[in-house]
């Protein structure tokens, strides 16, 4: 079973490397883009066959690993 | 005073931070490899260097976070055990649970290489005893993620209960928004645990303890240290 973490900066959080990305899409052109947030996507195989299993075992992950909850939001699909 | 170094794959700093323990307590600390499960007994004082553990994959210090020998460095803080964390290992501090909030990328994006300037916002502990409260001292910074951040019920308690150790000043002591060079809330750049054995900051007093390294602003620091925890 594949899921997919996805982890977000919290809203609220500065996200200084979303700052950048504006400011240079806007350097390249690109009008109206109000806000951007960078973040980044972990995905991972699982043993586990059962997608709720999976989901929750992805999650505790997320939780202990791969978000820092402080700063970090995180999402987890199971594909 | 009886100090280990824990050195983890990609930990860069530790040989300097050997030399300002050795200079201050006269003692050569022990090098602890990230491997090891359990500390030796009778340790006073555990120290997480600087560098780039684990080359900062996912996260600066969250690899390291989870090594076997961080497990025996939360159960020795959580039994009053003193440690110390500069930078990288401030950031594995963070990641570990040991001090509060966390450390973002550097609000320029950029990697900061100079020197700055703290304030000691809380005197008479183990790290701080040998400065007044309010002194100012040089500490050279190089890190790109060293941003602290914590939400304002976590700043406000930290204020409150007076666990902010130094911030960031400029040549009147201010801490103004131009000495915040990496943009950290409210200039904090280094804290306290609710016991005071546990801090960690982002500069490297480590780095200015001999005239030949340009001066000995830090060497207060780890006198502190070396006067406080003298072993039994």
């Amino acid at each position: 079973m594949k899921a997919r973490v996805y982890v977000m900066p919290k809203a609220g959080v500065l996200d200084p490397q979303g700052k950048a990305i504006g400011n240079a899409l806007e350097g390249l052109g690109f009008g109206g883009v109000r806000d951007v947030r960078a973040g980044k996507v972990i995905e991972l195989d699982l043993a586990e066959a059962d997608p709720a299993q999976a989901k929750q075992i992805a999650e505790d992950m997320a939780r202990k690993l791969l978000a820092n909850t402080v700063i970090e939001s995180f999402r987890v699909e199971i594909v | 005073m009886k100090a280990a170094i824990i050195v983890f794959p990609g930990t860069n700093r530790e040989r300097d931070m050997r030399l300002a323990l050795k200079r201050a307590s006269g003692r050569d600390p022990m090098m602890l490899f990230h491997r090891e499960a359990a500390l030796p007994a009778g340790l006073d004082l555990v120290v997480l260097p600087g560098g780039f553990s684990y080359g900062d994959y996912l996260r600066c210090g969250a690899m390291a976070a989870q090594s076997p020998i961080m497990r025996a460095v939360k159960d020795f803080a959580a039994g009053g055990g003193y440690v110390l964390g500069v930078c990288n290992g401030f950031q594995i501090m963070i990641e570990a649970g040991l001090l509060p909030g966390g450390l973002l990328r550097n609000a320029t994006l950029r990697f900061l290489s100079m020197e700055c300037r703290l304030r000691v916002e809380r005197a008479g502990t183990a790290f701080t005893a040998q400065w007044q409260q309010g002194d100012c001292f040089r500490a050279p910074m190089a890190h790109g993620d060293g941003n602290y951040f914590a939400d304002n019920v976590t700043l406000d308690r930290l204020e409150g209960e007076g666990l902010v150790a130094f911030r960031y000043v400029d040549e009147a002591g201010q801490a103004t928004d131009a000495a915040n060079r990496n943009g950290s809330a409210r200039n904090i750049a280094g804290v306290f645990s609710a016991n005071l054995r546990v801090c960690g900051l982002m500069p490297h007093p480590e780095d200015l303890v001999d005239p030949l390294m340009g001066g000995v602003d830090g060497l207060p620091m780890f006198q502190s240290l070396a006067e406080r925890l003298v072993s039994a």
